[in-house]
């Protein structure tokens, strides 16, 4: 299977809504965690809008032997709340906080000019490595 | 940039915006039977990590999403940004997100979206952590050190 297709299908579609939905724009990210400010309701309406489908295609998917392009489903199984999962969520807040990007949004926003996300990209892949080193072993964990 | 500026944008917006978003990690989910975790796929695309995700779909995926933006941004709505012009902040952020984003194994997408979608503790728990951490830090920066946007 060309596992390209499905893969730049999906990132279009994603990159699409990350952009109408105004999430590539750091101030509206900030305005958002901004409870003691100007608070801005947009980040909340995003995810209410895409948690159902998502639940939705979950759901289906625990009906299903396997994907419709795959072999099988890769779903984390941990269900463990452990401090090294609460300490990245921490450290990945406290940046997204400061500037107003995630990786979606600042991937997503380098084709919309400025060169604030090229150089945000390069110092979150430069954080990336400096986990995998840190951490001895090439990261073979799951996302979740 | 000026942060006061923000207009109000009309919730039609993030609705549809968010639905895309719902209908990209539900058919990635439904087609492949993986997570549409923007981190994870970034760091396999870059050979920084290797979450299961074929190379060549994390790649795609990663490409994949400016292309999207893009295309909003000619054909439907161009987007205002509003991102500082401190290169030290933008070093700190992207660090801090690169590192903590691998340590606690997903960020907004992979926990935020999917995570929660499928009900899971810890993404459940790292969504309301990273909100936390976020809030926290935007109070500290815009009320205790800068007042200016107060």
């Amino acid at each position: 299977m060309r596992s390209w297709l499905p893969g730049v299908a999906v990132g279009v579609l994603f990159g699409a809504g990350l952009a109408l939905s105004d999430m590539v724009n750091p101030a509206r990210v900030q305005a958002f965690l901004d409870v003691a400010g100007k608070w801005d309701p947009t980040l909340l309406w995003v995810m209410a809008a895409a948690i159902p489908p998502s639940a939705a295609a979950y759901a289906l998917s625990r009906r299903m032997a396997r994907p419709l392009l795959g072999q099988s489903f890769a779903i984390p199984a941990s269900r463990t709340v452990d401090p090294r999962l609460m300490t990245g969520a921490a450290l990945f807040g406290a940046g997204w906080g400061l500037v107003g990007y995630c990786p979606g949004p600042a991937i997503a926003g380098l084709a919309l000019g400025g060169w604030q996300p090229w150089l945000f990209v390069v110092a979150m892949l430069g954080g990336m490595l400096v986990h995998r080193f840190a951490s001895g072993t090439p990261s073979t964990d799951q996302q979740e | 940039m000026t942060i006061a500026g923000l207009a109000p944008l009309a919730p039609s917006y993030p609705i549809a915006g968010g639905l895309l978003i719902g209908l990209a990690a539900a058919a990635l989910l439904l087609l492949t039977g993986r997570i549409a975790g923007v981190s994870g796929m970034a760091a396999t695309a870059t050979r920084i990590g290797s979450g299961g995700t074929p190379w060549p779909m994390a790649a795609a995926f990663i490409i994949g999403l400016p292309i999207g933006a893009a295309l909003v941004a000619a054909l439907v709505r161009r987007p205002d940004l509003g991102v500082t012009g401190s290169v030290p902040l933008i070093l700190a952020g992207g660090l801090l997100v690169g590192f903590g984003t691998r340590l606690g194994n997903g960020c907004t997408s992979g926990h935020g979206v999917c995570g929660v979608a499928r009900l899971s503790p810890r993404s459940i728990a790292a969504t309301f952590v990273f909100m936390a951490a976020g809030i926290g830090l935007v109070f500290v920066v815009r009320h205790v050190i800068g007042g200016a946007h107060a």
